[in-house]
């Protein structure tokens, strides 16, 4: 067991976790911010998408005391008091079915369009499909999810 | 209102789900939670002949280890396969048994053998590696075409050569004597790909079992709870209906896979019982590829004979459908009636027949996914249309028209009697989107820059709104295929719909409301859509075989018309008027041609004060209605697909995907085109990036994402998606439902633009480029020999 400090959602944060406990048990299971999801086992798929630090990482490819002293963001801290941009274009857009997907695929987008600003590249269809690589939906043919962070892009 | 029908109307859901506030079994977790974790064959045949928990039970945190003699001993009865169907010698079919936890046997790699209940679930897969059973390996029998094969390894002892039944439909003699007498025959040898469904959110149960009231929670991933709870029930012996509620809250995606009743549902609750935890279980995704009922596999020779004007004269089918290593729900009904009797498709065939062997493989169950049957059935058909069309040297898209079913109401030789349609509409539609004109210029283009360019059409037609119930009953079908919904005005005016239908994606919160928002000219938002809840909604037959618009939304609006009376007769009683007078609008309840009306809130509130209603009138504004529906619904379309091929690589690209759907009336089409847009996405994952592929040893070797080829963002391109509807006379709102249109129609348009573009048949799904550029060096080697 070792105790970790981190910040989630702007809330600090201090517990006791086991060694071998994975940052998405961590959250979901300790932390009980359950949009986050798990939809395999072999980091393929995405569901489990958070920001550490910023950055969109695979919350199922880290351990929980690799996270410690790290800003995370999760789907449940992204809206501020209104709607993200992205959370709204996924609505506006019908970017989603099940929604099982979504949470990690918003948290893919926001990093997305925040790189592609920061580095100042078009973030055209092919661009936005190539990124989406790492985040695998069932229900959508992904022609919504295109069109969703397209849109999201222009507004944020 | 404009939110009514046909309205392209956001979705209510969607909030929970983009803010992260979905329930999903998961995100359960109760007081006091325990956790399954499942010992599993590692063979895919095996005797087994001892466990061994004495280790697993004595490591920390370890509640129980249980296993198959005391399930059955504890009187659990077997899973069962939900719809007879008779050999064609009058025989019934072969059901071998298939215990929740296997005794004696294990059949398939993933067989559950025993379970360990935990504190928590590391503790409890920890202890289940350390339950030691013993195995005597047996032969497996892996391969479909070869099953039945003399020499193969036995699953069942019951269903010799693994033969399950041997089944028929249409006029054999007739068949003969049409392709006897045609001018041309076409023949084809046609493997249908085996798949794993793979909704995104893995499989889940949470079971809690109430000693003082002996009655049972379930939280599970269905698509049809209420099913669950009469299988588990009436079948399985787990707790009588009264004593067993089932909740499927929010649920990840199903595609079929979700509509069966799995042994981890029913060890789960019968460990509750024995442990008095509450027992939790999710499916790892590796478990889910090994454990989720597969879909398709099945192996098919068929001819179809032509006259000399390009006519068919019949249709002949010999498949062989692999069912794996128990009998899944509804497996028996899949490549039977939910496939052969599509094989007409859109054209007029004056004779068909269809024999199907199913058999028993070493391999996890086959039961229905998207489209069930009828992608079989479809890819077959437009597989051949195509090439007889080369063979004959003629336009494939003229010889579809020129058989083209043009009357209705049209009896075909397998049953389906159509309802309506317009399939040269849709392929006229589906031509000038696809701009097949502009296409000769873009393939000499493509040409130039050492490309090939190919475009395959396919048209469909499947039967959706499952079923008549005296219809399916007359079949086999285990149970009735209606649909039932509640429709409560509460006093304050809001409206709840308690719907049998389970939405997992499809968005019913939305599209329902709309129906019934359009009904009473009310705002969306007044309306409450409430469903996957035993407790909640009385009784639902589920989501599947895109029923829920056809039969759900039907009941829904039988409902409304008894809702609809009852509010103008109170409101008649309060303003003094005639009741054939009320109508509604705006919000309101008016008189015709007067100025006099009444707010939803006060019929409500006049309804449930029952101060001052018509004389005999009992209280309250809430009406059910049960609807069984008259005929299937018929929704159709043309897909057109255009490829570009890298020769060098056999990389695959679509540069064009055209559908021309005819799904009756639209209730929202923004999210009916989300339906094609998904289902198209599954077809493409056929046609080029997905198969099942186990060793001859039965060993699973695409357990995972690694291996198995889930299409991603950038395997699929745009696809326009254009609307051809013809309100469906069969049901009151004139829908036909659009859930697995796309994953029907579109594999064979793939595979006929890849064909085409190749310059040869010889291929089969998934058309990976490795396959591709195979199929191009052979027909090389071929041309080069000629
Ligand atoms: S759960 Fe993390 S990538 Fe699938
Ligand atoms: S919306 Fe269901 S997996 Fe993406």
């Amino acid at each position: 067991m070792s105790k970790i400090s981190l910040t989630v959602n702007g809330r600090s944060i201090s517990k006791e976790v086991s060694d071998n406990t994975l940052l998405v048990e961590f959250i979901r299971e300790n932390l009980r911010l359950t949009g986050t999801h798990v939809g395999c086992d072999t980091s393929q798929c995405g569901a489990c998408t958070v920001h550490v630090d910023g950055k969109s990482i695979k919350s199922c490819t880290m351990l929980a005391v690799e996270a410690d002293g790290s800003q995370i963001t999760t789907i449940e801290g992204i809206a501020n008091g209104e709607l993200h941009p992205m959370q709204q274009a996924f609505n506006d857009n019908h970017g989603l079915q099940c929604g099982f997907c979504t949470p990690g695929m918003i948290m893919a987008g926001i990093d997305m369009v925040n790189r592609y600003k920061a580095s100042n590249k078009p973030l055209d269809e092919a661009a936005i499909r190539g990124e989406l690589e790492g985040n695998i939906c069932r229900c959508t043919g992904y022609h919504n999810i295109v069109r969703s962070i397209a849109d999201a892009s222009t507004k944020m | 209102m404009t939110d009514g029908i046909g309205a392209r109307v956001k979705r209510k859901e969607d909030k929970r789900y983009t803010t992260g506030s979905g329930k999903y079994t998961d995100d359960v977790r109760n007081e006091n939670q325990a956790y399954a974790a499942f010992v599993r064959s590692p063979h895919a045949h095996a005797n087994v002949t001892g466990i061994d928990a004495s280790a697993a039970e004595g490591m920390p945190g370890v509640v129980a280890v249980l296993n198959g003699a005391e399930l059955t001993g504890d009187g659990i009865g077997n899973i069962i396969c939900g719809w007879a169907i008779t050999s064609k010698d009058d025989t019934p079919m072969n059901m071998g048994a298939w215990s929740a936890l296997a005794t004696e046997k294990v059949r398939y790699v993933g067989d559950a053998v025993a379970v360990v209940i935990a504190d928590s679930m590391e503790e409890a897969r920890n202890a289940a590696e350390a339950v030691e059973v013993s195995y005597d390996e047996l032969p497996a029998v892996v391969d479909t075409a070869t099953a039945m094969d003399a020499g193969a390894a036995q699953v069942h002892e019951n269903a010799p050569n693994n033969l399950i039944f041997d089944w028929e439909l249409g006029d054999e003699a007739a068949t003969d004597a049409g392709i006897a007498a045609a001018s041309h025959v076409t023949k084809i040898d046609l493997t249908n790909n085996r798949l794993s469904p793979n909704p995104m959110e893995p499989r889940s149960a949470v079971a809690t079992f109430d000693p003082a009231e002996e009655h049972y929670t379930l939280y599970t991933t269905s698509q049809n709870p209420h099913v669950a709870r009469l299988v588990l029930s009436a079948f399985y012996q787990v707790a009588p209906e009264h004593k067993l509620r089932v909740i499927a809250p929010d649920v990840g995606g199903g595609f079929g896979s979700k509509i069966y009743i799995y042994p981890e549902e029913i060890v789960c609750l019968w460990a509750s019982m024995k442990t008095k935890r509450s027992v939790k279980w999710t499916s790892t995704r590796s478990e889910a590829f090994l454990t989720d009922a597969h879909g398709r596999d099945h192996v098919t020779h068929a001819e179809m004979g032509f006259d000399a004007d390009g006519k068919i004269t019949a249709f002949k089918i010999d498949t062989i459908a692999n069912l794996g290593a128990y009998m899944s729900l509804f497996s028996s009904a899949v490549p039977t009636y939910l496939y052969a009797t599509l094989l007409a498709g859109q054209y007029h065939m004056p004779a068909i027949h269809c024999n199907v062997k199913t058999v028993y493989t070493n391999t996890t169950p086959v039961d229905a996914y998207r489209g069930a049957g009828r992608p079989e059935a479809c890819y077959l058909i437009e597989r051949v249309m195509e090439k007889a069309a080369r063979e004959m040297g003629m336009d494939p898209a003229e010889l579809r028209r020129k058989n083209f079913i043009l009357e209705f109401p049209y009896q075909t030789p397998v049953i389906m009697n159509y309802d309506c349609g317009d399939f040269p509409g849709h392929l006229d539609k589906a031509q000038a989107a696809a701009d097949v004109a502009g296409f000769a210029a873009r393939k000499a283009e493509a040409a130039s820059r050492g490309k090939l360019r190919g475009l395959g059409y396919s048209t469909y037609i499947e039967a959706c709104g499952i079923a008549p119930s005296q219809a399916v009953g007359s079949l086999g079908a285990g149970v009735g295929l209606w649909e039932s919904a509640e429709v409560r005005v509460n006093p304050v005016g809001t409206i709840e719909v308690l719907t049998g239908s389970h939405s997992h994606g499809q968005g019913h919160e939305t599209s329902f409301a709309q129906v019934v928002a359009d009904r009473f000219d009310l705002p969306v938002e007044n309306i409450q859509i409430v469903h996957g809840d035993t407790d909640k909604v009385q009784f639902g037959m589920g989501t599947y075989g895109s029923r829920s618009g056809p039969v759900g939304l039907s009941a829904i609006f039988k409902a409304c018309d008894k809702v609809e009376l009852k509010v103008k007769q109170i409101a008649a009683h309060l303003l003094d008027a005639s009741a054939d007078d009320v109508f509604c609008e705006g919000g309101e309840v008016k008189v015709k041609g007067t100025n006099k009306s009444l707010g939803w809130h006060e019929i409500g509130l006049a309804a449930y004060t029952a101060h001052n209603l018509p004389e005999d009138m009992e209280p309250g504004l809430k009406e059910g209605a049960f609807y069984d529906p008259v005929n299937f619904s018929f929704p159709a379309g043309c897909h057109i697909c255009e490829v570009e091929i890298d020769p060098e690589t056999g990389v695959v690209e679509i540069v064009k995907f055209t559908a021309a759907d005819d799904f009756g009336t639209l209730i929202n089409p923004l999210i009916v085109e989300g339906q094609v847009h998904g289902g198209i996405g599954q077809g493409v994952g056929q046609a080029m990036l997905e198969q099942v592929i186990y060793g001859d040893d039965g060993q699973l070797l695409t357990g995972s994402y690694m291996d198995y080829t889930m299409p991603r963002a950038d395997n699929l391109p745009s696809f326009d998606v254009e609307h051809n509807s013809v309100p469906s006379p069969s049901n009151p709102l004139g829908v036909k439902g659009c859930g697995e249109a796309g994953a029907i129609g579109s594999p064979p348009a793939i595979m006929n633009a890849i064909t085409d573009a190749i310059g040869t048949e010889n291929l089969e799904m998934p058309a990976t480029p490795s396959n591709v550029w195979q199929a191009i060096q052979a027909n090389q080697i071929k041309h080069a020999a000629e």
